[in-house]
């Protein structure tokens, strides 16, 4: 599936390949003219891609092909024990975790999960965790606590899931018990917004010594298409609500609501699985090492400092 | 043609010269029972009739709780910044203006400290009549701070939360009001201090998915409207009726996440009880 501005991109590349097709059937030179093609298809992606408006890059977070959490963890590990349960209720297929490794560290690795066909979205409930998803987070984490293994959460949800069930479980509640003891564990928690960071149901398992920002997720308390029913009362401003909620992860990281961006490949992290998840792989190992120095009542007392320090007022 | 024309003396007064009877003198509840305000306000704002808990606002939970409606607030005159310009059919800050000129308040939420039955106490109130009690930097730096102070002062906390959630306009910051909430209430908890959460008419969003749901004690008024997820967008999403009571103080205490109702006319006596068997 390609995107509105990713079509023009995907007729140069056709263009050239026809080329390259006819060239290799015909046996005529065509490397001069392909070169300067080739150009020209790199040209048009950096123009395109280094002016994305934020609503553009709403779009990219939410790429039918974009890498979700488990694509990354399976990337990163060489084996992956998954986990399942709250212990109370169930398990909560929208929410995935369990033991992974970045290089021969076992971490643990917790994230909202999205399908990729319309049976796996229905599964997943399109990463809309429902209170059990949050309550199994957090005894994972407590889990890896008590094993002193680093958190790495990786985020990627529309929402916390808005139904009958979710409210009689405590959805509340379940979001806000995750906040307040995430502060209090004593291992590294890293977090990763990998595509939506949609409102509580993100911060769920956001609260990290370190929280990153893939270069074209977006993380805000509403989603633009809601923002925009509230505000103008119809779902047509999306595209000024993205812009008014300043989403980006450049925004995130102006305001300092984020520690850092992880770089995605020229075109989105959907075009190159691998150099997405080694660009990431890099960014959590250098702040792994940084954190793994520190005591654990400093990371606490700092975590706690760095969130308390956000907020604009006079 | 005169039978439609009243003749009696008295009765010819012009519109503008009409006495009517001052707006704000009688309430009437939803249910339809009438009560004149003076007595309202005896019965801490409960109709006599039908038990119906009006909507009220710091000023009034102040003046029940607070001895005598005394009391010091705290961070007084803070007021919303415009962090991020924000802009849909108003600018923010002219928002922010109307609302404090509707309302007389800085922002969404007043903290104090003052004696309740004799016992120090630190409350925080929310005000839903500022843009919908939405929790932006100032809500959230006042509560933190609030907590901070009842940490530091050892004075228990009451947090009475009203609110429809996030403040939009501070998008991401306010989100993080979340977060930077619950991460102090670790520290009052670390200090040993008593947390009182209490859920009144509406307590919905981010409200819910932090502070109010955290308290040692989380207790509402009857009839609340509680939950994470507003009504209205539940309906939308499963695309059905909800059921009768859904989302309310005495559906979430059923669902095992409030320790107790409590009818406001007994709030004091009884928020005064349960401080006192924590201290014996």
């Amino acid at each position: 599936m390609l995107l509105e501005f990713e079509i023009p991109i995907a007729e140069l590349e056709k263009k050239l390949a026809d080329m390259k097709q006819l060239a290799q059937d015909s046996d005529v030179d065509v490397s001069e003219a392909a070169k300067k093609l080739e150009s020209k298809i790199l040209k048009l992606k950096k123009e395109t891609f280094t002016n994305l408006t934020r609503w553009q890059r709403v779009q990219l977070s939410r790429h039918p092909d974009r890498p979700y959490t488990l694509d990354y963890i399976y990337e990163f590990s060489n084996e992956f024990i998954e986990l399942h349960g709250d212990r109370a209720v169930k398990d909560d297929r929208a929410m995935v975790g369990g033991f992974g490794d970045i290089d021969g560290q076992t971490v643990m690795f917790i994230g909202q999960q999205k399908g990729r066909n319309t049976k796996q979205r229905q599964e997943r409930n399109f990463g809309m965790a429902n209170p059990d998803g949050y309550r199994k987070a957090l005894r994972l984490m407590k889990m890896a606590e008590k094993f002193n293994k680093p958190i790495i959460t990786m985020i990627d949800t529309p929402g916390a899931f808005p139904g009958i069930e979710a409210e009689e479980r405590g959805q509340g509640e379940a979001i806000a018990r995750n906040l307040k003891e995430m502060f209090m564990l004593k291992v590294p928690v890293i977090c990763v917004i990998i595509g939506e960071g949609a409102s509580g149901g993100a911060l769920g398992i956001a609260v990290g010594d370190r929280v990153l920002m893939m270069e074209n997720a977006w993380y805000s308390v509403i989603s633009p298409e809601n923002c925009s029913t509230i505000l103008w009362r119809t779902w047509d401003y999306k595209e000024q609500a993205a812009e008014a909620l300043k989403l980006t992860a450049t925004d995130m990281l102006e305001q300092k609501l984020i520690d850092g961006i992880i770089k995605e490949p020229l075109g989105g992290a959907h075009t190159n699985l691998k150099e997405s998840a080694e660009e990431m792989k890099k960014e959590l190992k250098r702040h792994l090492k940084d954190l793994l120095k520190q005591s654990p009542e400093k990371r606490i007392s700092d975590r706690i400092e760095k969130f308390a320090s956000m907020g604009v007022y006079k | 043609m005169a039978w439609f024309k009243r003749q009696d003396k008295g009765i010819q007064t012009p519109t503008t010269e009409k006495k009517e009877t001052p707006d704000g003198l009688w309430y009437k509840s939803p249910s339809g029972s009438i009560i004149h305000m003076r007595e309202l306000k005896h019965n801490c704002y409960v109709c006599p009739d039908d038990d119906y808990h009006v909507k009220i606002g710091s000023k009034e939970y102040f003046e029940i709780l607070f001895d005598e409606n005394k009391f010091t607030e705290l961070d007084k005159d803070m007021e919303s910044a415009d962090p991020l310009k924000f802009v849909d059919t108003k600018k923010y800050p002219d928002r922010i203006v109307a609302s404090q000129k509707k309302t007389g308040l800085k922002d969404a939420v007043r903290t104090a400290y003052g004696k309740m039955n004799g016992l120090n106490i630190v409350i925080g109130s929310m005000d839903f009549d500022f843009i919908g009690g939405s929790m932006g930097s100032v809500v959230g730096e006042k509560i933190a701070r609030a907590i901070d102070f009842a940490r530091e002062k050892k004075y228990p906390f009451l947090m009475i939360s009203k609110s429809g959630g996030a403040r939009m306009m501070e998008a991401g910051i306010s989100l993080m009001q979340l977060a930077k909430i619950s991460g102090k209430l670790n520290l009052l908890e670390q200090a040993k201090v008593p947390f009182i959460s209490l859920l009144t008419d509406p307590t919905t969003g981010g409200v819910t998915a932090s502070f109010a749901m955290l308290g040692d004690f989380n207790i509402a008024e009857p009839g609340a409207l509680i939950g994470f997820a507003g009504p209205r967008v539940i309906r939308e999403t499963i695309g059905k009726d909800l059921p009768k009571g859904f989302q309310s103080a005495e559906f979430v205490k059923e669902h095992g996440f409030l320790d107790f109702i409590v009818d406001r006319r007994q709030m004091k006596a009884k928020l005064t009880s349960l401080l006192k068997m924590l201290e014996q």
